[in-house]
């Protein structure tokens, strides 16, 4: 009874913090912008937006003050990769919009039409302290996926931040199979698809007796990519592949690339730094799930930022993806087990992901402009044992509550003879 | 429960089937009832043990570590304490402990000791790496009852998942088969070490365990081959089976007292799968059951009572919240994720507090993995749950939170008698820590099983290898 009244309080708070100010006083603010970790923080919110960030600033009247004394305060978290908003209950209860094994288009294939903000998935996501996630395109038997977006994940309008932030290619050895079984067969048509998309572009396929294997919408969405506009994302994993990825961005410098998965790209971390493409990664690889990745290793964020290459860490590779994606603290938090800096660590799940997909002019760090998405820790964040304490999106204060927590309030200390539970939210 | 008494029984055989390798030939040389001299035929049985364990403990050490935090896995807290490991058990725990002469001395200050973590969850050999189509050993998808199947004959020694275990301070694993079916097969329990062979893993003595499986995972595999198409067809598929394992156990107990008064009965026909369900219902073989919502588990209880057999555990029972005061009376434990949810129907009502709930109600709760990735980092899970627990105004201590990680697990093993705890006399299965466990930059720094240093974090040189890795791309790398 408790708690349901401290949920119920909250949210009545949160409801009226709405058009609030907001001022976060006395914290460990990690800006991770150019003031670098401020003691005795204040941060000042107002209109969705971070206002200004001071050491031992003063608050002016008519901000709502929520204290942070001995709390560590960041930047919302983000989830570079999953399906958040895409699947609900991914195995057998229906809404897996993130997969098609049927469709005939590829790069066309856009998740912005199949995002759902009402997925129970999104508030156990939030209350644990991420506030933005990459919606991506899972597996449509393509070589090129389709094209994923990047969420907000508050109560604010609209959901969908940026549509078509990315397009999604498979260069593994899986998706070679799913292609005729050849990583060669896959580069030839990787090829293909992007020399017909720029005929496109310049009007060459107007005559409709040339031929051309992509449906007109597919050459069409791939013209961003071969034009440098929209970031393309290769998941490879061993280092040859790495190396072709390297090979490509040599021989077409105006893609715009960045590696997903890449448990081998420690090998490459020079290669990878000299072309900055960035690689979005799953710590705890480190088994060789396959002969692609043998020198799978947990130390390969460490290894990889140590060379300057750009990381951002994500849940969204794993068997616990979107469902979990609130396990990035701990993925970060093993990440500086293994011998990632903390700060960096921080940098990976926040102001990285912002940058790779262009999200970093609203999102990222806690500087004046910013929309404030800001979390109050109740120690360090990477911690098994801390948890957020406040979550504020886009400015606004999200109550800690979801399914979870409901039915935790449900059942806790319930009477075996109370059979009224179902009657009590 | 008692390990022993299991064990014996358990070497002794399926019970009734086996009297005559445990004791004297009943009625082995009497006459036949016709007064004649015709010999009667020997009696038939069962060998209970036909791949037996040839496991034996690597060398060790007698190490003393002093100065640590010990957390002894039954509740206990020492501050400042010492654990002094001798010939392979833990000969004395304590505030202080002077060395015996000759005895390696660790210093633990700053430090932690634990038992080592036991996960009564693991799929590590019949799901090795890699994980390629050539490895999918872990579930004989053939038939909803594959009872028969005994997962140690999938288990392959070279996993590499085996060494990224242990440095995750997992000394003692069961192996489990899948849960495709209402019958899975039977688990084995092994030792964390190297072996050429299963054999060489197997845990001596350890009983074995029967797999289980409720709800969606045996109707989505046989639904659409010849069912259980439901969860009532799961149901009947359980019932009929534990009926055909009573006629099949009294069959024999016939046989037996037919040949014992001296006649020359025809033994029954073999069948291994009613073995196994035999060894069940006589208590020899602890029941592992893959069950997710409060329901299936009340169901099971039922028919538990119906069959009179004990379901040792439910495994995954991200319900068991619901019904942990059902579970403390009915004595069986649940063996939980901290925080898996969502990826099924049946597991849609996850929370976080699952683990501390069923702790709090006075139920036995485990922290198990049921993965590779997860089971490397054990001791996290249980620091999650036990944080949401307090969270909530549970109140337990990280000293209680680690009976989660090792007696439990033990207990639902049959194997608390020699590990699980650091307990004067038992297996000195220990794991040193470079600090608290429960913080995630905390690393097993010395794992030791049967007292011997199985792997130490700090010396790169001495990491294990297996097969698999030898020669290949990261061979011998920091994992």
């Amino acid at each position: 009874m408790k708690h349901a009244l401290v949920s119920l309080t909250f949210l009545l708070v949160s409801h009226m913090a709405h058009a609030d100010q907001i001022a976060v006083v006395g914290g460990t603010v990690h800006t991770l912008g150019a003031d670098g970790v401020i003691e005795n923080g204040v941060v000042l919110i107002s209109d969705g937006k971070v206002e200004s960030v001071t050491a031992d600033g003063t608050v002016p009247d008519g901000y709502r003050v929520i204290e942070a004394d001995g709390k560590v305060v960041t930047p919302g978290l983000m989830d570079a990769w999953s399906q958040l908003g895409l699947e609900e209950v991914e195995l057998s209860g229906g809404i897996n919009d993130a997969s098609t094994s049927e469709s005939d288009f590829g790069p066309s294939i856009d998740v912005s039409y199949a995002l759902n903000p009402d997925s129970s998935i999104i508030p156990v996501t939030r209350i644990e302290g991420v506030t933005r996630a990459v919606a991506a395109p899972l597996r449509t038997d393509q070589l090129f996926a389709g094209q994923g977006a990047v969420i907000q994940l508050g109560n604010t309008e609209p959901f969908l931040v940026k549509p078509r932030a990315f397009m999604f290619a498979e260069m593994h050895e899986f998706a070679g199979w799913s292609l005729g079984g050849s990583r060669a067969a896959l580069w030839a048509r990787f090829e293909n698809d992007l020399r017909e998309a720029r005929r496109t572009a310049a009007g060459r396929f107007a005559a409709s007796h040339v031929e051309h294997f992509l449906p007109l919408v597919d050459r069409e969405a791939l013209g961003p990519v071969v034009a440098g506009d929209m970031l393309l994302i290769i998941r490879v994993n061993r280092l040859a592949d790495i190396r072709q990825v390297i090979a490509l961005s040599e021989r077409e410098p105006e893609l715009r690339l960045a590696i997903l998965d890449g448990r081998e790209a420690w090998r490459a971390a020079e290669a990878l730094a000299e072309a900055d493409i960035p690689v979005i990664l799953y710590p705890f690889t480190n088994l060789p799930g396959s002969f692609d990745s043998l020198g799978a290793t947990q130390a390969n964020a460490a290894r990889l930022h140590e060379a300057g290459v750009r990381i951002a860490i994500t849940t969204g590779l794993s068997s616990e993806s979107t469902r979990n994606a609130r396990l990035i603290t701990q993925l970060a938090g093993n990440a500086v087990a293994n011998g990632l800096p903390w700060e960096a660590a921080l940098a990976a799940v926040t102001s990285v992901p912002a940058t790779i997909f262009g999200v970093d002019d609203r999102y990222g760090t806690l500087e004046p402009g910013k929309e404030a998405d800001l979390v109050i820790w109740s120690g360090d964040p990477f911690e098994v044992m801390s948890a957020p304490e406040h979550v504020i999106i886009q400015g606004q204060g999200v109550p800690l509550v979801s399914r979870q927590t409901k039915l935790r309030d449900r059942y806790l200390g319930l009477d075996p003879d109370n059979r009224t539970f179902h009657y009590k939210r | 429960m008692i390990s022993r008494t299991v064990t014996t029984a358990f070497l002794c055989g399926l019970a009734v089937l086996v009297l005559a390798a445990c004791g004297e030939e009943p009625g082995g040389d009497k006459a036949g009832k016709d007064g004649s001299a015709k010999e009667q035929k020997p009696l038939v049985t069962v060998d209970p043990n036909p791949f037996p364990s040839t496991y034996v403990p690597l060398a060790s050490t007698t190490t003393l570590i002093e100065n640590a935090t010990i957390l002894d896995g039954i509740g206990g807290l020492i501050e400042n304490g010492s654990v002094l490991l001798q010939d392979g058990k833990v000969e004395a725990v304590g505030e202080a402990i002077s060395a015996p002469d000759g005895a390696r001395v660790i210093d633990g200050t700053g430090k932690w000791v634990t038992p080592g973590i036991i996960d009564n969850h693991s799929h590590l050999g019949v799901y090795p790496a890699p994980n390629v189509g050539a490895h999918q050993e872990g579930n004989e998808m053939t038939a909803a009852n594959t009872a028969q199947v005994w997962a140690e004959h999938s288990v392959w020694p070279q996993d590499p998942g085996f060494h990224r275990a242990l440095a995750g301070g997992v000394t003692t694993l069961q192996i489990l088969p899948g849960s495709a079916n209402l019958f899975g097969g039977r688990s084995v329990t092994v030792k964390n070490v190297p072996g050429r062979t299963i054999q060489e893993m197997k845990f001596p003595g350890a009983p074995y365990g029967l797999k289980m499986a409720c709800g969606e995972n045996p109707k989505r595999v046989y639904g659409e081959k010849g069912g259980p198409a439901t969860r009532m067809g799961n149901v009947a598929g359980y019932r009929q089976a534990w009926a055909d394992a009573q006629a099949y156990k009294q069959s024999w107990e016939e046989y037996a007292s037919q040949h014992e008064k001296g006649e020359d009965p025809k033994p029954p026909k073999r069948d291994l799968k009613m073995d196994t369900l035999v060894g069940a219902l006589a208590g020899d073989i602890l029941v592992h059951m893959h069950c997710y919502r409060s329901d299936d588990m009340a169901t099971m209880l039922d028919v538990m009572k119906e069959f009179d057999y004990k379901i040792g555990t439910f495994h995954h029972a991200v319900e068991s919240y619901k019904i942990a005061d059902q579970l403390a009376e009915a004595d069986v434990c649940s063996a939980m994720w901290a925080d898996w949810w969502g990826f099924k129907m049946e597991a849609y009502d996850g929370i976080r507090e699952n683990i501390p709930f069923v702790h709090a109600a006075g139920a036995c709760a485990i922290v198990h993995s049921d993965s590779s990735i997860g089971g490397q980092r054990l001791n996290q899970e249980a620091a999650k749950a036990l944080f949401d627990g307090n969270a909530v105004g549970l109140g337990i201590s990280k000293a209680e939170a680690w009976t989660w990680l090792s007696y439990n697990p033990a207990r639902s093993m049959g194997v608390e008698e020699e590990t699980g705890s650091l307990e004067v006399g038992k297996a000195a299965d220990v794991v040193l820590w470079d600090g608290d466990p429960f913080s995630v930059y905390t690393r097993a720094e010395k794992v030791f099983i049967d007292g011997a240093q199985l792997y130490d974090r700090l010396d790169p040189e001495g990491w294990p290898i297996s097969d698999f890795e030898l020669g290949q791309v990261g061979e011998g790398d920091d994992k």
